[in-house]
């Protein structure tokens, strides 16, 4: 090309002075555009600021009037019995715009001269300042006394962009008993904003500050938050309201009741004493949950105004995992609890009948591999009841083998293991109920016949909610139908009071045959009778059904022993109990998990039967167990 | 004076733009001017704005000292650089206020987007200056996958604004680079037809915002009440407007994003129809000035380069007269030289001192 251009440069010459012009041309084209545009604007300015200026100017004189968003009162939460969990009261806050003030750090230590700013105080506003946009105020002081508020009053002219302000606060009196199932309230941030965009309720969000942020008030919000009132408000001069013109009442969110019984959560969650887990109660009728327990809690309250750096990094960092919602989004190994399912499903698909015996010598070898019984020497010779009610390893190492990965699974997903469970809050984690195709889509492997082994006493890889276990327990109390574990039972219209209910979702039949169920139960009723359970149940008014179960937390290599007090506290077994009662008409089945343990029979048995007592007898626990946890939430 | 004194003085002003120094000058006083009235004589924000300014006339006076060939050296490496910028944003970007467009470097955090504003042009102007003798209509359709790729990062972001703007600047290199009106036209075509379909993807709370352009008053707590605000704010001014910090729109907080995105609605309002018209005119001669530099720019780089410079402030000042003034749908761009803020007052800065560097290079390439 350029050789070409070389031996006749005339062309080349004209083509870039053509290609000049066409270029001007060009130029030109987008001048006229630009004058075109302008003219465009500079009519557009004459047209409003001649021609419609008199209309707009009369406007903008009478925009004395200021449109004034009412904000709704939230709706209240309360558990089955009217127990308030979550309220509002009214309080004066200090608040500040942050955008009119110059020098923010000494105009806070000028306000603290006046009224107390502690560095709570402080640290919480920074963090707000660092979220929010300018947005309006923001708080640097809530719950004003009287006091604070006349000596504030009283210097008022020497602070302007700062004022006091009725607000109406949530607050949870139950503290953190029910910090993970009622979740809380907090500022709404820019993602927030973004979102309500996107569903078009920003208009009913103006002067709304606070929005749902976890649990029921996230889940709930849309029901919680009512409509938003609009005010026209005269203003003088100044902007300040002079007279109310008219006014559109905002409409209160509505209440919402729970399945939920607050004293049966609070005794569930002070059974835990200073251990973690979880527990969660269901009525096997209905799905309806009656204990949704993650332990440890924390103080809802601190989230309201905006938690501070501090309290949020100890919650964050705390090696308890307080944040984390374990009942909803933990999942453990089931250990020993999933054998009843296996002998269900061993009865199923033909490999087992409950007369058919074993011989358990504490082993079971496969593949060169010795797979042992957590009881040494074994139990003997066993049969299907013994096998629940003594929980031998070996029994459901060799029928996990006889049925095989797939069987399994596919069974056990009728139980809703290792899928999410609908439950009305947000956040559930699915757990993982393995079979080739999961370990192919994992972990791009195949499947070895000897992982089946583990995996028929609730090992290997495993892992449940302890909402999926409750879950899967309620339907053996109920003869095997699938509800959706449902923690809101009812909408209550804030003015006329009327419920609302919400109707119990029935999923499935899961289609098993009674005698086969029969056996089951009378199985786990044999467990609390004379089983692993027997010594957590002596004495109980009332039959009960239950299996205990054990969770390793590590692995114990070929030959080795376990030995509990050589394994650091995080890595020793997490002790499980499922269980429903009455065992021949049952109101409650519930799954507990307590963390690091030890065996089922020591820990989370003697935890459930608290429960049961207290919500089928109404029985309190000792008493100097609750006081401990009720100084812990007073604070 | 000394005359080592003046050499320096001399050495130091000599890249520089009398006429246009002049525009930016007038252009930045008046916007302290109405940041004053706007900010309810907030001292803290009118320092802060002063800062910006003096920081943004350092840029133009570092860019107007670079010649325009090594900007053109750096032209492809500041594009791959800012595409990869804007995939780390994507994958790995810090969420400020809900949108990912923040890059945290460890000792400085970067928003990739604003780079992209001169990064864009000035890749396209390489590379239709690259090939130059032979362009072909499969370079324009290189030239727009090189358009649409940061374009479509920044969307997703979101931030619409700045996508509208790089895409307008690259479209003003295509359209200087000779783009065939044929192709132009039939874009447009394409783009009418496409409308419904484009209505159907929008959200709702964007179509929203396009409703409210053609009656305010539909939703007056949420999208409309800027737009009602701040035509009331513009045509109250009248003729002469209501005088410098007396607009009551103004001071009784009835103007929304008074200081950035609406301080025209501000403008208008105490200065009426004649301040208004005074600032239009200023605009008009910067742009003037920018087209002239362009008209005689020496080679192809720096024609497209300048072009694109000189129109992309023109859609600056366009898009937000036209969206207070209620025109056009409110889309997050600010009034050149009159909104705070810094960024955006930089880019523009930065591009006015490429355009004074070409101005003073033209002659010493072509002779």
């Amino acid at each position: 090309m350029s050789s070409e251009l070389s031996i006749n440069p005339g062309i080349e010459l004209r083509n870039a002075q053509l290609e000049l012009h066409h270029f001007q041309v060009r130029l030109a084209i987008a001048a006229g555009f630009v004058l075109l545009a302008f003219l465009l604007l500079a009519g557009r300015f004459f047209y409003l600021q001649v021609v419609r200026h008199g209309e707009l100017y009369t406007l903008a004189e009478a925009n004395r009037i200021s449109i004034v968003p009412v904000t709704p009162n939230r709706g209240v939460i309360v558990d089955r019995n009217g127990v308030v969990l979550a309220h509002n009261y009214s309080a004066y806050t200090l608040e500040v715009k942050p955008d009119r003030i110059a020098n923010l750090e000494s105009l806070i230590n000028e306000l603290a001269t006046v009224v107390e700013i502690t560095p709570r105080d402080r640290r919480r506003f920074r963090r707000l300042l660092e979220e929010s946009k300018s947005i309006g105020s923001l708080p640097i002081r809530t719950r004003l006394s009287d006091e604070e508020i006349a000596r504030f009053a009283a210097v008022h002219y020497r602070f302007p962009g700062v004022e006091i302000n009725a607000r109406l606060f949530r607050q949870y009196p139950q503290g953190e008993v029910f910090s993970h199932v009622v979740g809380h309230i907090g500022r709404i941030n820019q993602r927030e904003v973004e979102q309500l965009q996107e569903e078009g309720l920003t208009a009913n969000y103006r002067g709304t500050d606070y929005i749902g942020k976890t649990g029921l008030e996230q889940s709930y919000e849309r029901t919680l938050h009512g409509t938003t009132g609009v005010e026209e408000v005269e203003v003088d001069s100044g902007g300040r309201p002079v007279r109310t013109l008219s006014r559109t009442p905002p409409v209160s969110g509505n209440n919402i009741a729970l399945n939920l019984d607050a004293r049966l959560q609070e005794v569930a969650y002070n059974a835990f004493g200073d251990r973690r887990g979880a527990l969660v109660a269901i009525d096997p009728a209905t799905g309806g949950v009656l204990a949704f327990v993650s332990k440890p809690g924390f103080d809802p309250n601190l989230f309201v105004d905006g938690i501070d750096s501090v309290n949020w990094n100890e919650l964050n960092n705390s090696p308890d995992k307080p944040l984390v919602n374990r009942a909803l989004s933990g999942t453990y190994p089931p250990g020993s609890t999933f054998k009843p399912y296996m002998a269900l499903a061993g009865l199923a698909y033909g490999k087992r009948t409950p007369q058919q015996t074993i011989h358990d010598p504490g082993y079971f070898m496969f593949g060169g591999h010795q797979f042992r019984d957590s009881h040494p020497g074994g139990h003997g010779i066993v049969d299907m009841y013994k096998s629940i009610v003594k929980s031998s390893d070996t029994y459901y190492y060799m029928l996990a083998n006889d049925l095989g990965i797939d069987a399994i699974a596919r069974f056990m997903a009728q139980f809703g293991f290792g899928s999410r469970t609908g439950i009305d809050i947000a956040g559930e984690a699915a757990g993982v109920l393995p079979s080739q195709e999961w370990k192919m889509r994992r972990f791009n492997q195949k499947w070895f016949a000897g992982e089946t082994i583990s995996i028929g006493i609730g090992q290997g890889y495993n892992a449940y909610t302890p909402l999926q276990l409750a879950q899967a327990v309620a339907m053996l109390a109920n003869g095997g139908v699938a509800y959706q574990p449902r923690i809101v039972n009812a909408v209550e219209d804030y003015r006329t009071r009327k419920r609302a209910s919400v109707e119990p979702r029935r999923l499935r039949a899961l289609g098993l045959k009674d005698d086969h169920l029969a056996v089951v139960r009378q199985a786990l009723i044999g467990v609390n009778k004379e089983g692993t359970g027997a010594r957590s149940f002596a004495g109980a008014a009332y039959v009960s059904a239950g299996k205990t179960g054990t969770a390793q937390v590590i692995g114990i290599k070929q030959g080795e022993k376990y030995e509990e007090s050589q394994v650091q506290e995080e890595l020793r077994d997490h002790s499980l109990f499922i269980a429903y009662a009455p065992a021949e008409a049952p109101r409650i089945a519930l799954a507990v998990i307590v963390e690091n343990a030890g065996f089922g029979a020591r820990t989370a048995a003697p935890l459930a039967r608290k429960v049961l007592d207290y919500y089928l007898l109404g029985k309190r626990p000792r008493p100097e167990q609750r006081s401990r946890v009720n100084d812990a939430s007073s604070n | 004076m000394h005359p080592a004194i003046r050499r320096l003085a001399y050495s130091l002003t000599r890249q520089i733009d009398g006429a246009l120094l002049g525009i930016v000058l007038a252009l930045v006083a008046l916007g302290l001017l109405v940041l004053v009235s706007a900010s309810n004589l907030n001292a803290a924000r009118v320092t802060g704005q002063a800062a910006n300014i003096l920081i943004a006339l350092g840029l133009l006076w570092l860019f107007a000292n670079i010649p325009p060939h090594y900007l053109m050296r750096l032209a492809l490496p500041l594009y791959v650089l800012g595409v990869l910028l804007l995939l780390a944003v994507a994958l790995a970007g810090d969420a400020v206020h809900g949108a990912r467009r923040w890059l945290d470097l460890g000792i400085t955090r970067i928003q990739p987007s604003e780079f992209m504003k001169i990064a864009v042009p000035l890749a396209l102007a390489w590379y239709f200056d690259r090939h130059e003798k032979t362009l072909r209509l499969a370079n324009y359709a290189v030239a727009v996958v090189m358009l649409v790729i940061p374009v479509a990062l920044i969307a997703r972001q979101p931030d619409l604004g700045t996508a509208v703007l790089i895409t307008a600047a690259g479209f003003f290199v295509l359209f200087l680079a000779g783009l065939p009106g044929r192709v132009i036209a039939g874009l447009a075509i394409a783009a009418a037809a496409a409308l419904p379909l484009v209505w159907s993807a929008l959200r709702d709370y964007q179509r929203q915002r396009i409703l409210t352009l053609f009656d305010p008053s539909q939703d007056p707590l949420g999208a409309g009440y800027h737009t009602i605000q701040s035509m009331i704010a513009v045509g109250s001014g009248g003729w002469f407007g209501k005088g410098w910090l007396n607009g009551s729109q103004t001071h009784l907080d009835f103007i929304p994003e008074r200081t950035t995105d609406f301080v025209f609605a501000v403008f208008a309002e105490e200065f009426g129809l004649l301040g208004c018209l005074l600032l239009l005119g200023l605009y008009l001669a910067a742009i003037s000035r920018g087209m002239l530099i362009t008209a005689n720019a020496p080679t192809m780089f720096a024609r497209l380069l300048c072009g694109a410079i000189t129109l992309t402030f023109f859609t600056y000042a366009f898009v937000n007269m036209g969206m207070v003034s209620g025109i056009l749908p409110v889309v997050g761009v600010p009034l050149p030289f009159i909104s705070y803020g810094g960024t955006a007052l930089a880019s523009i800065c930065l591009g006015f001192g490429i355009l004074m560097s070409v101005n003073n290079h033209r002659k010493l390439v072509q002779t």
